[in-house]
């Protein structure tokens, strides 16, 4: 049971935490306020906070200037792509792993993850190898098959701590009531697991969305989503803050709203269940 | 139909064999109740039947067919599990309309037998309700209704009642053995409750470690136990246990009385005791009484009320022809 | 608990994760322990065959290698202190009572989503520029001269930069920690006499160790490996340079492949070091 705290004690606690908090939001909500600002006014000295034209000239220039449509598109699939497949491989592996257990499940779930942590640079030149000899250097569908498995652990991981909430006598009811393996999975396991799929499906498209070793180092050009679209912006045209912030902006904006909905999954989803 | 045999199956779990070699027989339209303390091994044996499980010997028939390989859902069981097993996403018509639908049974066909089941489980009302929004009767009777559109040869209920309270408990009771009068079909019902066994079988299965004890009516098994495992776990209160000089007289090593076989009297008696505690419930009272020479305390069952109070001195005297006796291995002696 | 039917069906459906993690992992891994002894140029001669444990000597003796060991460590080191500690004050702070908590927690957790060359763009050139940044007005404003941070005070700014990014990580999992606290511990605490420095220390601390424990090897992990925040901001340059930097630039950018690699399969040992002790706490967490 909370206890009754004074209001006055109440009222500070909001004061320090709400300041505390848009003094780590300030560099996102900066660069959103810049990007609707002229490149004058972005660099004014003092700085303008709300009072200034607001403009969508920005958004409109990089559009031109970049490509940016190009960009988002790669991001999309790239992200969408290599995560739905990354579920599709996942929900078989998380089902045997939460309602067959045998005594080498939990080896094999500390394998998987033990895959996550190997370091990416130390397997940079092979992939990087591989991937001019097979001719997919900044292909899209190495770099899904590539982020998809980058993430496969996370998403087995996520996938079995849901499946193991799923009680096994309703596996068990629909096996007796005479569904074949298929049937169980599609009409009986998946729409239990909905709530955890979506999270799962939320989680892992942010992290690849995000993603910026591979996406940097085998893209140029065709492929490039929007991790590489930025860091164009590296210099010289990073000192024009308004288009930076504009761009910036597209390319967060959407994922930062998904990051909302997804921050109760992710202390599940990144702690591999030993946080809950 | 349904007639199951289950000819010298065992189970084992790794090393440990939680089923030695067991033979049974099952008829077509029997109310069987498998009952054991926990861990005797009464669902695992329900679950081989069902086929949930592998049987590491023996084997299975149904009906006259072999079905130790046969899966689950060809088997032609139906089960009502402890949980319900309800399938959280679907309405109460989906979740009885299921099997059917698995079964690739037309719509119309389908329709036709869900709302006979929900008119025989009074679930009529509730059919577009999911099992979230029912009580734990009525998630008990989608279970039940689950089981029974499929018409199958063999009902398995494993420990249905146990998550209910006891009020409703007593009404699903009487409402599983209804519906076994009309459906007239095979039934295998595990519980720990010997009450739930007594009233609803035809026919008791008791378990203990994996091996059956003891085969019979609720009757038999009342009034001729077979060994102090059966004659203690049947009946309720337990039957007294008495060791040492009052059973070597009747030249055994344990005699055994329930608790409604011994008259008590203030005056004179048999046997003479201590009150401890009474437990008075109107219609009966419940005397614990604490005897010279015997280790646990004598239950004796009073009808109406009885006055005596903490520290008296009774006399009980056994009903000499309702004495169980029981020999160094714990068998009856007839 | 299964049958025979259903745990060969189990194997079956495994197989294609496993199957595919397992090339994922073996063929590059065997393909860097391949390069890391040879000399392998790819711009320069190509393969020109075995070598020995020679690049593993020449990566360790390098002159870039001892730098680079302690800039990792530098980097690594106060990143971890900077969001346990905040992170443990601010996940504290969160746990009390106020109005809009949920809008504030998402305001906290904000940056983590925000993807890393946006991160270190924004940080590089609106708040560390030395002419125009949000820094050098405020220096201004107090009549300091602007500080140059990317070449000055450049392993600070990514120390600074990668904080941003992984304090709400470190606050989130934390929160998640407390919040399991049961509250009757504390009010049994508070009976005993414990004031709420003692409760602090004695009651809440201790809970939060192992979730601590967690968020250490889990960003230690990531940390190590941090590379498009250096990659768009100094790109290694100013004593920036971390053995991940490192590697990338003998591998991709002078292409000295043997030596890359061999810096590679360090890389990997020092992962799977730190990867033992969280796959441990996980582990036991699995057998519940």
């Amino acid at each position: 049971m909370a206890r009754a705290v004074t209001t006055q004690r109440k009222a500070l606690n909001t004061a320090i935490a709400w300041s505390i908090g848009l003094l780590i939001f300030f560099p996102i909500l900066w660069t959103i306020l810049t990007s609707f600002k002229t490149e004058a006014e972005a660099i004014a000295n003092p700085p303008v906070f709300l009072f200034f034209d607001w403009t969508l000239e920005n958004y409109a220039v990089v559009q031109e200037r970049s490509n940016y449509m190009r960009f988002l598109t790669n991001s999309v699939i790239l992200a969408g792509v290599s995560t739905i497949l990354g579920i599709l491989i996942a929900v078989p592996a998380a089902w045997s792993m939460a309602f067959v257990p045998s005594k080498r499940t939990k080896d094999i779930l500390l394998w998987m993850l033990s895959t996550k942590m190997l370091p990416a640079v130390g397997v940079l030149y092979p992939i990087y190898l591989l991937c001019i000899q097979l001719g997919v250097l900044d292909n899209r569908l190495a770099l899904i098959v590539i982020l998809m498995l980058i993430n496969l652990p996370i998403i087995v991981w996520m996938l079995y701590t849901y499946f193991r909430e799923i009680p096994g006598e309703i596996l068990e009811a629909a096996r007796m009531d005479g569904a074949s393996l298929k049937d169980e999975i599609l009409y009986v396991l998946t729409p239990m697991a909905i709530p955890g799929i979506a999270s799962t499906l939320l989680l892992n498209f942010i992290l690849a969305w995000n993603e910026a070793f591979w996406t940097l180092n085998l893209t140029s050009v065709n492929a490039a989503p929007l991790t590489a679209f930025i860091a164009s912006y590296s210099s010289p045209e990073g000192l024009f803050f308004a288009k930076l912030s504009a761009a910036s902006t597209m390319a967060i904006a959407p994922i930062l709203i998904m990051g909302w909905f997804s921050q109760k999954q992710l202390v599940r989803g990144l702690t591999f269940g030993a946080v809950k | 139909m349904g007639h199951i045999t289950l000819k010298q199956v065992t189970k084992s779990f790794g090393e440990v064999q939680v089923i030695p070699p067991l033979d049974l027989e099952i008829n077509d339209g029997e109310f069987v109740v498998f009952v054991g303390p926990s861990g005797c091994g009464k669902s695992t044996l329900l679950r081989l039947i069902a086929g949930l499980e592998d049987v590491s010997s023996g084997e299975i028939t149904i009906d006259g067919r072999a079905a130790t390989e046969v899966p689950p859902a060809k088997r032609g069981l139906a089960m009502v599990f402890q949980s319900y097993a309800l399938y959280p996403h679907m309405t109460v018509r989906k979740n009885i309309a299921f099997p059917l639908r698995m079964a690739k049974l037309d719509i119309a066909e389908q329709n036709k037998r869900v709302e006979a089941a929900a008119k025989v489980l009074n679930l009529t009302d509730y059919l577009d309700r999911r099992p979230g929004q029912l009580s734990g009767g009525q998630r008990q009777r989608v279970a039940i209704g689950r089981a029974i559109v499929r018409e199958p040869a063999a009902f398995l209920f494993d420990e249905p009642l146990s998550n209910l309270d006891a009020a409703l408990r007593v009404n699903m009771r009487l409402e599983i053995s209804e519906l076994h009068q009309t459906l007239d079909t095979t039934m295998i019902y595990v519980t720990h409750d010997q009450v739930e066994a007594m009233t609803m079988a035809d026919k008791i299965v008791v378990l203990h470690a994996g091996v059956i004890e003891q085969v019979g009516s609720p009757l038999e098994l009342y009034h001729e136990p077979r060994n102090k495992f059966v004659a203690g776990f049947i009946g309720s209160p337990k039957m007294n246990f008495v060791e040492g000089e009052e059973a070597v007289k009747l030249n055994a090593k344990c005699i055994g009385i329930r608790p409604e076989h011994i008259g008590v009297s203030l005056e004179s008696g048999d046997w003479k005791g201590t009150v401890g505690v009474s437990e008075h419930l109107g219609s009966d009272t419940f005397l614990r009484i604490k005897m010279p020479g015997v280790q646990e305390h004598m239950t004796v069952r009073v009808g109406g009320e009885f006055g005596a109070r903490h520290g008296d001195t009774v006399y009980l005297t056994p009903d000499r022809s309702k004495l169980h006796r029981f020999d160094a291995q714990g068998l009856r002696i007839a | 608990m299964a049958t025979q039917h259903s745990r060969s069906a189990a194997r079956i459906m495994m197989a294609p994760a496993v199957f595919l993690l397992l090339v994922w992992m073996l063929v590059p891994l065997c393909m860097t322990l391949w390069f890391s002894v040879r000399s392998y140029l790819p711009l320069r001669g190509g393969d020109q065959g075995f070598v020995g444990l020679e690049n593993f000597s020449r990566f360790i003796t390098s002159s870039a290698f001892w730098p680079a060991v302690q800039t990792t460590l530098i980097i690594v080191g106060g990143v971890l202190v900077i969001s346990i500690v905040l992170g443990v004050l601010l996940a504290i702070l969160l746990d009390q009572p106020m109005w809009g908590q949920g809008v504030v927690r998402i305001l906290v957790i904000a940056p983590f989503f925000v993807m890393p060359t946006v991160t270190a763009l924004v940080w590089k050139n609106m708040f560390m520029d030395p002419t125009n940044g949000m820094f050098a007005h405020l220096w201004r404003f107090f009549g300091a001269d602007p500080v140059v941070w990317l070449t000055d005070a450049s392993v600070l700014s990514i120390i600074v930069i990668v904080s941003w990014q992984w304090l709400p990580f470190a606050t989130l999992i934390l929160l998640t920690a407390i919040q399991s606290l049961d509250s009757e511990q504390l009010e049994a605490a508070e009976m005993d006499g414990a004031n709420p420095v003692a409760r602090f220390f004695f009651i809440a601390l201790p809970h939060l160790s192992r979730a601590i424990t967690i968020v250490i090897l889990i960003q230690t992990i990531f940390v190590l490996a941090v590379f498009a925040e250096i990659f768009v901001t100094t790109g290694g340059a100013f004593g920036t340079r971390t053995l991940t930097y490192l590697i990338y630039q003998r591998v991709l950018e002078s292409q000295n492949v043997g030596l890359g690699s061999a810096g590679g399969v360090y890389a990997i040992i020092l992962a799977n070091i730190v990867a033992i002790f969280l796959m441990r706490i996980v582990g036991k967490n699995l057998d519940n």
